[in-house]
């Protein structure tokens, strides 16, 4: 199992997309950092580049590999190896790697220009969206055979998640002003990944933006331990789940 | 010519006090033991002077014209059912007291030291724990308050009243004092001509400072920290508010600056931090704000519909959620000349002042407005989207509301 990770790491780390996505990460973070003068502006404008580009490329970039090494997953499995081992040494492999790029492209740059707990839970952010959207795009891999097919499923996802899901939030709202839904709106922000990444921050970064009788609400849950706690499982759910149904749909796959 | 008179009235008084007059010792092993006794004896003019020791004599009240003087900080108390110090004479001088423990009661109003229509009277050195009022004062001119440490640890506004309480009086002087844990901190109705200067009103249960139809006023360089709903002008005109800080107002009701009903007024060189919204205005007319800075707040500015002919220029606005909202389509003020960060405009011929105009009400602060709820949303990407677009083609935003000459840089304060 560590052997089939070690070889997926390796191939991955060895890969000039990531190295380029590391570029990418350092580059903007750096830029950001040394352009804004006060760093928590510096942390907001890095926020919304790990809620956009950090699953972006997960998603995609796992996509691919998935589909890219369907030979090397038949060669596995001729061995007398458990499928789920291979899938596990295969998803453990991917996520390492993404999220060593993630770490030494965004992570050092903030734990040096803002190294406080706001930082620290926009590093843990960066980490929950590579997870949570590595393992959306093993599901959409799991669901079809096409490659076509699957990048446009894992794209699909990211974009819904990133963009459509906040819209209907807003159109929601505006339907059901008249009612009051802050406690049902914390009920539907779990249902995005990207969402939660992002108030997990904002309570930490952003206070001042969480007033009146809403913030109160959403501090009273969010705010708190448990709620961060609770926060912290629902990412974990949000990458287990997915990666789970996809395994157990390998598990079963004619190959 | 006001300062000068007020000034010298205070030297005058300082001699009449203590130059001609006799000096009655008081206390536990001195000429007189109780304080009732050593008043009842004294004459217009006269020193008490009252030595280390706790007093427990109910209520004492000053009729004649003394200096009424504390060595050592002898504690008077009122044992929670008396108030302690009642003057009744003008030309009074209290200095270098503690007093504590005033009795409760919404009927009569009871303070540690409460002021009857009495003219110069000076109030200063004094430490004023745990009282109802801590200094109450009405219908009195020219009384001087310095230097006093009030304290007191309410916990609900309905049993308490508040730190300095001035009622239809006039040019007063509230000079250099810390007031903590009272409902308001500092409370003026019907005061006019009167100063309110380097006080530092923190953690009060209502306002740092609540000001009610009382003209030609001024506060300069106080302090208002962490108070329950920050500082309330209201119906109120001729106030001028200069170099005060307003901090840590943090909460539902919340306000760095409350304005309400106010015209003809000046608010220069704040700075407002930290505040759920830095100033709040509502009916409000011909205010010049300027020079102020307003740093990471929810709402830098919230300016109701209802407000008109206000300048507001030269402030910097940095690190705020919203710099600035409003609840209407109509724009009746002018925001020229000021500095926001978010501005993102050029200036090509380098005049300092950006070229494009800024528009510093963004959509989501319009729909947060119509909308608390969708304050969940804040800094999601849709929003940045929608903001960015509105920005470029302003439809839902009043297209009226904006600065036409932003400047580049921030204004040194």
């Amino acid at each position: 199992m560590y052997r089939i990770m070690k070889y997926v790491m390796l191939d991955i780390l060895k890969n000039k997309i990531l190295l380029f996505y590391t570029l990418l990460l350092a580059v903007l973070s750096w830029s950001v950092f040394s352009l804004e003068d006060n760093a928590t502006k510096g942390l907001l404008t890095l926020l919304n580049m790990v809620l956009l580009t950090v699953p972006l490329i997960a998603v995609i970039f796992s996509a691919i590999y998935v589909y890219n090494c369907g030979e090397f997953i038949e060669l596995l499995v001729s061995q007398p190896i458990k499928r789920t081992k291979i899938y596990i040494s295969i998803f453990t492999g991917l996520s390492i790697s993404l999220l060593l790029a993630f770490l030494a492209g965004a992570g050092i740059p903030i734990l040096i220009f803002s190294f406080n707990l706001s930082g620290l839970h926009l590093i843990m952010a960066g980490i929950f969206s590579t997870l949570v959207f590595t393992a959306l795009a093993f599901l959409s891999a799991s669901l079809t055979r096409d490659k076509a097919k699957g990048l446009g499923i894992a794209i699909l996802t990211w974009l819904f998640f990133a963009l459509l899901f906040d819209g209907i939030i807003l159109f929601l709202v505006f339907q059901f002003a008249e009612y009051p839904i802050e406690k049902m709106m914390i009920g539907i922000s779990v249902l995005s990944p990207i969402d939660l990444s992002r108030i997990l921050v904002l309570l930490e970064l952003d206070v001042s933006a969480m007033m009146g009788y809403t913030g109160a609400i959403f501090k009273e849950f969010f705010g708190t331990i448990t709620g961060r706690i609770f926060t912290i499982l629902l990412l974990l759910l949000w990458t287990i789940v997915p990666f789970l149904i996809a395994l157990l749909r390998f598990r079963k796959k004619d190959l | 010519m006001k300062y000068k008179l007020i000034v010298c009235s205070f030297f005058l008084l300082g001699f009449s006090a203590t130059a001609p007059g006799r000096q009655l010792l008081t206390g536990p092993f001195k000429q007189y033991h109780s304080i009732k006794q050593a008043l009842s004896k004294s004459q217009a003019g006269d020193t008490v002077l009252v030595f280390t020791g706790t007093y427990k004599e109910g209520n004492i009240i000053i009729d004649k014209p003394i200096y009424f003087k504390g060595t050592g900080n002898p504690v008077i108390d009122g044992e929670l059912k008396y108030e302690v110090l009642s003057v009744k004479s003008p030309n009074v001088i209290i200095e270098g007291f503690t007093i504590r423990n005033s009795g409760h009661g919404s009927l009569d109003d009871p303070g540690g030291i409460k002021v009857y229509a009495s003219n110069n009277v000076i109030i200063q050195n004094n430490k004023i724990e745990n009282n109802f009022f801590g200094i109450y004062i009405q219908y009195s001119k020219h009384c001087l308050i310095r230097n006093n440490f009030i304290i007191s640890n309410a916990t609900d506004e309905q049993l308490i009243g508040n730190g300095i309480h001035c009622w239809k009086s006039d040019s007063l002087q509230i000079t250099s004092n810390e007031i903590q844990g009272h409902r308001d901190g500092i409370y003026f109705e019907f005061v006019t001509n009167s100063d309110i200067f380097m006080n530092h009103s923190k953690n009060n249960i209502r306002y740092g400072l609540h000001f009610m139809f009382s003209n030609n006023d001024s506060y300069v360089l106080n302090t208002f920290t962490g108070n329950g709903a920050g500082v309330a002008v209201m119906f109120t005109k001729n106030v001028k508010m200069f170099h005060n800080v307003f901090e840590q107002n943090w909460g539902d009701a919340a306000y760095g600056l409350l304005l309400k009903e106010i015209s003809d007024s000046q608010i220069a060189g704040n700075t407002f931090i930290s505040n759920t919204s830095g100033i709040y205005m509502e009916g409000t007319n011909r205010i010049m704000v300027t020079k102020n800075s307003f740093h990471q707040n929810g709402w830098g500015m919230r300016i109701q519909a209802s407000c008109m002919d206000n300048i507001i220029t030269k402030n910097n606005f940095t690190g705020n959620t919203f710099d600035i909202t409003t609840n209407g389509s109509l724009v009746l003020n002018n925001f020229d000349g000021n500095y926001w960060d978010k501005y993102e405009g050029y200036d090509l011929n380098k005049d300092k002042k950006g070229d494009v105009p800024y528009h510093p009400i963004s959509l989501f602060s319009v729909i947060v407005e119509m909308n608390p709820p969708a304050m969940l949303l804040y800094r999601s990407i849709i929003v940045s989207l929608l903001d960015k677009s509105e920005k470029l083609i302003p439809s839902l935003t009043p297209d009226l509301f904006r600065d036409n000459t932003p400047l580049m840089r921030a204004i040194e304060l």
